[in-house]
């Protein structure tokens, strides 16, 4: 059965809303036990990972450490916390394949700290699989717009 | 302030300060422009970036968009990014592979040697316009390769790369010989900036003091995986001034994360034990057993003056930076890897550069948090006006805790900002 727009929309929404107040744990809880979530570098966007640096290459454990990580007081970039507004739209899904459903979007994401604000536009490429009644994440590939993190100089928090 | 007075060195109270207006100051940024960045040798990049004739990248070294390109006889050029007609920068792509650049805005064209080609319509000039290369792009001074690492300098009267280098050379040939088959450059940059002078990330970058308290989270995590234990007091290293401002702050086997090509952790299962093992094992074969374990369990961080570190840790990185304002630099890193190493290899290199290193690793981030803080508490120099560098004067052998390789980077830039050749660059 495909999955519906609306159904992987309202999903995407669950999960900005859980990065957007810091519900970190949570989010890692989206990810299936095999789950990754990956950010090419700015200057090869279509980079595979494990071939291309990559500025994020989490396996399951990797990220929910990075959630934990972020939630202490001794993570500095993000404490305190900046403040976060992750933009979804434009989202597409497609057919099932071997169990794992395509879903892509854009995103802008917004971050507030210190006086300043950045902006992270792009495009991110999911695989997602049901799970009973919901779904989780089994990949979330988040590709920048930008050709380099000027003036962001860091990405400390979850795209 | 006199620039005499920017640094105290008092080597007999062991009481080492810098001025804080050498974070903040428009004039001596401008000086660092034209006695620093003008004079030194200045990472380029890599011969491995530039794979086969007629490939290009185009990159800012020192604040200047250059054209570093590979011919058709298989020479590296350094070229001016700069038409000589109206000025206008010949090639906007990042990188690529072309016989040609022609400028977009009155199509003069070039040869990847820089070598003028041609123009429309050539009459209007007289026919020895372009003779003997006058109408050519600009080459860059000097350009020099040691040992696969390309330095470019803008002072024609500069001494050769190898002698600049120093003591720095034996530490670039270190990741030079890690690979049986030569070290390239791995595909994907990070390209960040940090709001901080320049100085700071240099200072940073072999700084054992700050590893435990900026980066607890980050030995939370390779705890939570390698059940790795790490205590500063038994990991300090020492420290080596190698002259003309380059440091090295180096210990062999004693920190808890892994190594690519040398040293096993758990969190890569045992499937990579052997191939870890073999690994370690054609080093040591290759290299014999001193220098094999040097290059195959040594941890470094390589301060090569004024703005290239080398830190080969948990993976290897380059990473290069560069002021735009006194309170802001851009930074490029990369990965330097064995070429020919197996995709499984490869692979866990990868992951476990970016568990600590770059813009979203699990410790950068952090380290530029810091900078910026630093750069913000600078607002105060008037009434709180010096930095303190002193740990570690009173030793005869200084550990990666103390600030012997800060010292050593200040000591240079004070000799030539202040222009002063009669400056001591040894001391404790």
């Amino acid at each position: 059965m495909k999955l519906s727009r609306s159904d992987a929309e309202d999903f995407l929404i669950q999960e900005a809303a859980l990065l957007d107040s810091w519900k970190l744990m949570e989010w890692a809880d989206l990810f299936t036990e095999d789950g990754e979530y990956l950010v090419p570098a700015t200057d090869d966007p279509e980079g595979k990972a494990g071939k291309s640096l990559f500025l994020i290459y989490d396996d399951r454990h990797r990220l929910g450490e990075r959630a934990k990580r972020l939630l202490k007081p001794t993570a500095h970039a993000e404490a305190p916390h900046s403040r976060t507004r992750h933009m979804i739209s434009n989202v597409v899904t497609r057919e099932d394949d071997n169990g794992a459903i395509p879903v892509t979007c854009n995103f802008v994401v917004f971050r507030s700290r210190m006086e300043v604000t950045n902006i992270y536009p792009g495009h991110a490429e999911y695989l997602l699989v049901r799970n009973g009644d919901g779904l989780r994440i089994k990949s979330k590939k988040a590709v920048l717009d930008v050709d380099a993190l000027r003036p962001h100089g860091k990405i400390s928090i979850i795209l | 302030m006199q620039l005499s007075d920017l640094i105290i060195d008092d080597r007999h109270q062991a009481r080492f300060k810098v001025h804080r207006s050498a974070f903040v100051s428009d004039e001596i940024l401008a000086l660092e422009r034209e006695r620093v960045f003008s004079k030194c040798w200045l990472y380029l990049g890599h011969t491995s970036e530039l794979k086969k004739p007629g490939d290009f990248i185009s990159r800012r070294v020192g604040g200047r968009p250059l054209l570093y390109t590979r011919d058709r006889g298989n020479k590296l050029h350094a070229l001016y990014n700069t038409c000589p007609h109206r000025g206008a920068m010949v090639c906007r792509e990042r990188s690529g592979n072309r016989r040609a650049f022609t400028c977009g805005y009155h199509a003069w064209t070039f040869d990847e040697k820089g070598s003028f080609v041609g123009m429309p319509g050539r009459e209007a000039l007289p026919p020895d316009a372009t003779d003997d290369g006058k109408l050519d792009l600009v080459h860059v001074e000097r350009m020099e390769e040691f040992r696969g690492f390309v330095f470019v300098c803008y002072d024609k009267n500069a001494v050769s790369l190898r002698e600049y280098l120093a003591g720095a050379a034996e530490y670039l040939e270190y990741v030079a010989d890690q690979g049986r088959d030569g070290m390239e450059i791995v595909v994907g940059s990070q390209d960040y900036c940090v709001g901080a002078n320049w100085k700071l990330l240099q200072e940073n970058s072999a700084d054992g003091y700050h590893g435990v308290p900026t980066h607890s989270t980050y030995f939370d995590y390779i705890r939570s995986r390698d059940n790795a234990q790490f205590s500063t007091m038994n990991s300090r290293g020492w420290v080596k001034n190698l002259g003309n401002g380059h440091a090295v702050s180096e210990s062999i086997g004693l920190l808890p994360w892994g190594r690519p090509y040398a040293r096993w952790v758990p969190g890569w299962g045992e499937d990579a034990k052997a191939e870890v093992d073999a690994l370690n094992k054609e080093i040591m074969e290759r290299l014999g057993p001193e220098r094999g374990n040097v290059v195959a369990n040594g941890d470094r961080n390589l301060l090569i003056f004024p703005n290239l570190v080398v830190n080969d840790v948990m993976a290897t990185t380059i990473r290069t930076f560069y002021p735009v304002r006194p309170d802001h630099m851009e930074v490029s890193a990369w990965c330097i890897a064995p070429i020919g190493e197996s995709d499984p290899s490869r692979d866990r290199r990868l992951r476990n550069f970016v568990e600590f290193l770059g813009p979203a690793g699990f410790a950068t981030p952090d380290d530029v948090e810091m900078l910026e803080l630093c750069q913000r508490g600078y607002a105060n120099a008037a009434s709180a006006p010096y930095n303190d560098l002193s740990r570690g004067m009173l030793s005869n052998v200084p550990t990666k805790t103390d600030e012997l390789q800060m010292r050593t980077f200040w000591r240079r830039w004070h000799q030539l900002v202040s222009n002063n050749p009669a400056l001591e660059l040894a001391g404790p």
